[in-house]
């Protein structure tokens, strides 16, 4: 095999799984490290750079960090980092004194930023320090976007969006509120550098079956309703309420439905419970409220008399596979089911729209009516509108939104000083030796098998008594050091210097998961098996060095290793050496340019 | 050392043997030896090849003398029976044991001071006596604990960490206990856990005494250019004359590798040793080519290692003594005192 080169930032960036993972790369480990030293504001401000909205993150973020977490290969539940960083936003001191200042002169040039959600608001973050006069238009008079419309107060309370979103706004962003653009061909006239879109995906999918016209009274779109629900110009729901939909969106209307009247609130679904898009602890919550979920009933037709809506009529269906594995729901052949409701609440997806842009204004569009935007650069064919978030790509997540945001920000920070937007700048990345002494590390590497710590929920009583207490009541800061404890710090790297390797074994013999061997060289699918533990994880790389005296490599699997530097402490020579690797993307600014 | 007990957790894909332990089942307390002792490999050893073995942990006894080899039994087997003795004093304390008990399987961990010192005595009596046992020489040919003075199994010529060199002739363990009439005997390195493992797995089934001569180096004291037990120095000079595969029970699963001829020998409980030659010349049945052999290759400046002799007929002290098979720590009053009437008996058939 090829040796491998540590000294290429993806090689150990890919062994720090979350931050990996993480769209925005935030460095998992170093913030866990600082809230179980008790530092918040510092794990907060690291986050706020990388993140953006911490406080909001730490609260609904779909976390695709913890999937990717160590802990879940060697034990079972990855560490609560989602959870982590709401303690780094609860227990944080004032950070304003932390926060860049507003650019004291201006640059000349204007950004205008249709939308004044996650993706917007990261670029308007990351500019307007440098300068750039940034102008947010938003149809709300308030800024947040989606964050603030469609996630219920009892997950994410008012309080938590503004303070985050005036971070950004008292950094001098001209924020329009209540400003609807309803003609990006005008806003380009007004003479804009560039025009970033991130609208989101505004429109709820309907479900165009048999009596929905009759019986539209009662049937909501779930996003459109949250949002009234969120804006208070909802304030009940009839007793007996059907969600369609498995996704987060129908979690939420479910819960909120459950809180506002609805007694029997159920949630249907075509799919089974596992292939449900909502994330398991979403589902999990439904549960805990007592929210049943029926799955495999596919929606035939809304039941009505006299233009009231009295029920649904669902058709049930198995999942087979076909001979290229491909699930198709199929009618079991079992009678349909009929629910008897007063209200449906219709939550099964939602997509882009645009009709507030010309389509002869240089904006080529796909033939599934999403514009042409560069996965690099998100610049469109008109070289100075760039989408960001949702209106980018389709609905996807905040944290999704954030990194466009930054990427975003880089484009046309180069594309304004004239460079080459294509190229792009290359994280900043440190990497230190953590040995303070010849049995001392800079972290903890007492590594044990420890169970996920829950996070205290508000009693059923009160949580559905009132649609804005929040549910959640985060991790007090005792737990929260238990939980941050789980982390392996897989940002603390093996390192290996073959030239002073002697060959005794050692490291062989201590490390707990086997992941060290000495051998003859071969080709990597035929290595892994020979390994000493068999390497079978893919995604997982193979860490090979060279330049042994015995001829042999050394090959070390990074898959389950546990980052306790056990190989480190035992080494007589120093060849293994634990060493921290910090990344950092680079934002726009000098560093980027 | 370390300070850190080795984690609970271990890879997702650990086999568990024919009694359902894992090889971490037969680990013990975190060691303290030096980092990089050869010493820890051969603990890693004897880990492995009491997992392959399928022993059960509370059928072993590990008996050792004084030194960092000795210190050893603590750091292996952390379920099985043990006793930390006097310097140079296991072997006496095991026939002991083994006397009071002939059930158990017995590791005597010893070093090249404690063995072939204070303790030679000790040494030669337990081999030519044939106490079934393993006895297990951690040497590294040099006094670690007081900090690196020359042993006696030091190579005459060899140098010290200092550069003092050494006048002494040394003693070579192999050589005196094929001399002595054990067994089974052998050398290894503890840089070679191919060839130790299987090593210390045949020696556990052989019955009589064993002997392997471990050459185990001191990182601390003794790793160095001039030293003719250092890693870098075994390396280049080990002369191996066989590899070997234990067999337990009926149809083995071996792919048999490298070219060169097998030989297959029984031991008395029906399990095989299959040595594939590496040197045609070297017959390990044949006791007396076996010392010219080693002679002849140590005056070369070589390190032969591999199993060197064996004898798969061989009996042990109880065999000699001709006991009765249920161990005596078991038999009762009765059968301990049988009565004046029986000793009388006794008595008249010496007069």
């Amino acid at each position: 095999m090829k040796p491998t080169d540590i000294s290429a930032p993806d090689y150990f960036h890919k062994v720090v799984d979350c931050q990996w993972a993480c769209p925005a790369h935030t460095p998992v480990p170093e913030y866990i490290r600082l809230i179980a030293a008790g530092r918040y504001s510092d794990a907060y401000m690291l986050n706020w750079k990388s993140n953006v909205f911490p406080g909001i993150l730490g609260r609904t973020c779909d976390r695709p960090c913890e999937p990717a977490c160590r802990r879940v290969r060697v034990e079972d539940e990855p560490v609560a980092i989602c959870r982590l960083k709401r303690v780094a936003a609860d227990y944080k001191d004032d950070i304003k004194a932390r926060l860049p200042r507003p650019a004291a002169t201006g640059n000349g040039k204007r950004i205008a930023l249709v939308g004044a959600g996650p993706a917007s608001l990261t670029v308007a973050r990351d500019l307007a320090p440098l300068g750039y006069t940034c102008v947010v238009f938003d149809s709300d008079t308030r800024a947040g976007g989606m964050m603030r419309t469609q996630i219920p107060k009892f997950r994410l309370p008012d309080s938590v969006i503004d303070e985050e979103t005036d971070y950004i706004l008292d950094l001098g962003v001209d924020f329009r509120g209540g400003t609807r653009i309803d003609s990006l061909k005008a806003l380009l006239e007004d003479g804009y550098d560039a025009v970033v879109v991130g609208s989101g995906a505004p429109r709820g999918r309907d479900l165009d079956i048999p009596g929905r016209q009759e019986a539209a009274a009662n049937i909501h779109i779930g996003i459109d309703w949250l949002a009234s629900v969120s804006f208070d110009h909802i304030h009940s729901i009839g007793r007996r309420v059907i969600v369609l939909g498995g996704g987060n969106t129908a979690m939420d209307c479910c819960r909120s439905a459950r809180r506002l009247g609805g007694e029997d609130v159920k949630v249907v679904v075509r799919s089974g419970y596992e292939e449900m898009k909502a994330s398991p602890w979403e589902k999990e919550d439904a549960r805990r409220e007592g929210i049943p979920i029926h799955n495999f009933l596919v929606p035939k037709a809304f039941l009505h008399t006299d233009g009231r809506l009295t029920g649904v009529r669902f058709e049930t269906v198995t999942a087979e596979h076909d001979a290229r594995g491909r699930r198709k729901l199929v009618p079991s052949g079992e009678p349909d089911v009929i629910f008897e409701c007063d209200d449906v609440l219709v939550a099964v997806g939602q997509e882009n729209a645009f009709p507030w842009i010309e389509r002869d204004i240089g904006i080529a569009f796909d033939e599934r009516d999403m514009p042409e935007v560069d996965k690099l650069t998100f610049q469109s064919t008109n070289p100075m509108v760039f989408f960001g978030g949702d209106a980018a790509f389709g609905p996807k997540n905040i944290i999704w939104s954030v990194a466009h945001g930054h990427e975003v920000a880089v484009s046309i920070d180069k594309m304004l000083r004239g460079e080459d937007i294509a190229e792009r700048p290359r994280p900043a990345v440190q990497v230190m030796n953590q040995k303070m002494g010849i049995h001392e590390w800079s972290y903890k590497n007492e590594v044990m098998p420890d169970e996920r710590y829950m996070v205290p929920h508000r009693d059923n009583a009160t949580a559905l008594g009132n649609i804005k207490a929040e549910v959640e009541l985060g991790f007090d800061p005792n737990l929260a050091l238990a939980e941050a404890g789980r982390c392996l710090n897989c940002d603390v790297e093996t390192v290996f210097t073959a030239p002073l390797c002697i060959e005794c074994d050692a490291c062989i013999d201590v490390c707990p998961m086997d992941c060290i061997t000495f051998t003859q060289d071969g080709d990597e699918d035929e290595l892994r098996h020979r390994l000493r533990a068999p390497a079978l994880n893919p995604e997982q790389a193979i860490y090979v060095a060279d330049g042994l005296k015995t001829g042999r490599i050394m090959a070390k699997d990074e898959d389950v290793c546990l980052h306790c530097g056990l190989c480190a402490e035992r080494c007589p020579t120093g060849a293994w050496d634990m060493n921290k690797f910090f990344l950092e993307m680079t934002h726009a600014g000098p560093a980027c340019r | 050392m370390t300070y850190l007990a080795k984690p609970k957790f271990h890879h997702p894909s650990l086999p568990k043997n024919a009694i359902g332990f894992t090889r971490r089942d037969y680990e013990a307390s975190t060691s303290t030896l030096c980092a990089g002792c050869g010493h820890d490999s051969i603990s890693a050893a004897i880990i492995e090849a009491a997992f392959e073995l399928s022993i059960e942990p509370h059928r072993v006894a590990k008996i050792s003398g004084i030194g960092c080899s000795s210190k050893t039994p603590d750091y292996f087997l952390g379920a099985s029976h043990g006793f930390n003795s006097v310097h140079g004093r296991m072997p006496s304390v095991l026939t002991g044991a083994n006397l009071a008990n002939r059930d158990l399987i017995y590791l005597g961990v010893s070093g090249d001071g404690d063995s072939a010192s204070i303790g030679f005595g000790q040494f030669a009596h337990a081999l030519r006596r044939g106490v079934d046992m393993v006895y297990i020489v951690e040497n590294n040919g040099v006094y670690g604990l007081t900090k690196g003075q020359f042993s006696a199994t030091a190579d005459k010529g060899s140098k010290s960490k200092k550069g003092a060199l050494n006048s002494d002739s040394a003693i070579d363990l192999v050589s005196m206990a094929l001399q002595l009439g054990a067994t089974f005997v052998a050398r290894s390195f503890s840089g070679d856990k191919a060839q130790l493992v299987p090593l210390i797995k045949a020696a556990i089934q052989h019955r009589g005494a064993a002997l392997i001569d471990v050459i185990s180096p001191c990182i601390a004291f003794n790793n160095h250019v001039g030293s003719t037990k250092s890693l870098d120095y075994v390396r280049a000079h080990n002369e191996a004359v066989n590899a070997l595969d234990v067999m337990i029970g009926r149809a083995p699963i071996t792919v048999d590798h490298a070219p060169g001829k097998v030989v297959t020998v029984t031991l008395h409980d029906g399990s095989e040793l299959r040595l594939r030659k590496l040197n045609d010349e070297y017959d390990p049945g044949d006791r007396l080519a076996a010392m010219n052999f080693l002679q002849a290759h140590a005056a070369r400046g070589q390190i032969v290692t591999g199993l060197l002799y064996v004898d798969p007929e061989a009996d042990d002290l109880h065999g000699h003594f001709d006991t009765v098979p249920t161990p005596l720590n078991q038999l009762g009053e009765r059968e301990l005192c049988p009565g004046a009437d029986t000793l009388d008996a006794i008595n008249a058939g010496l007069r």
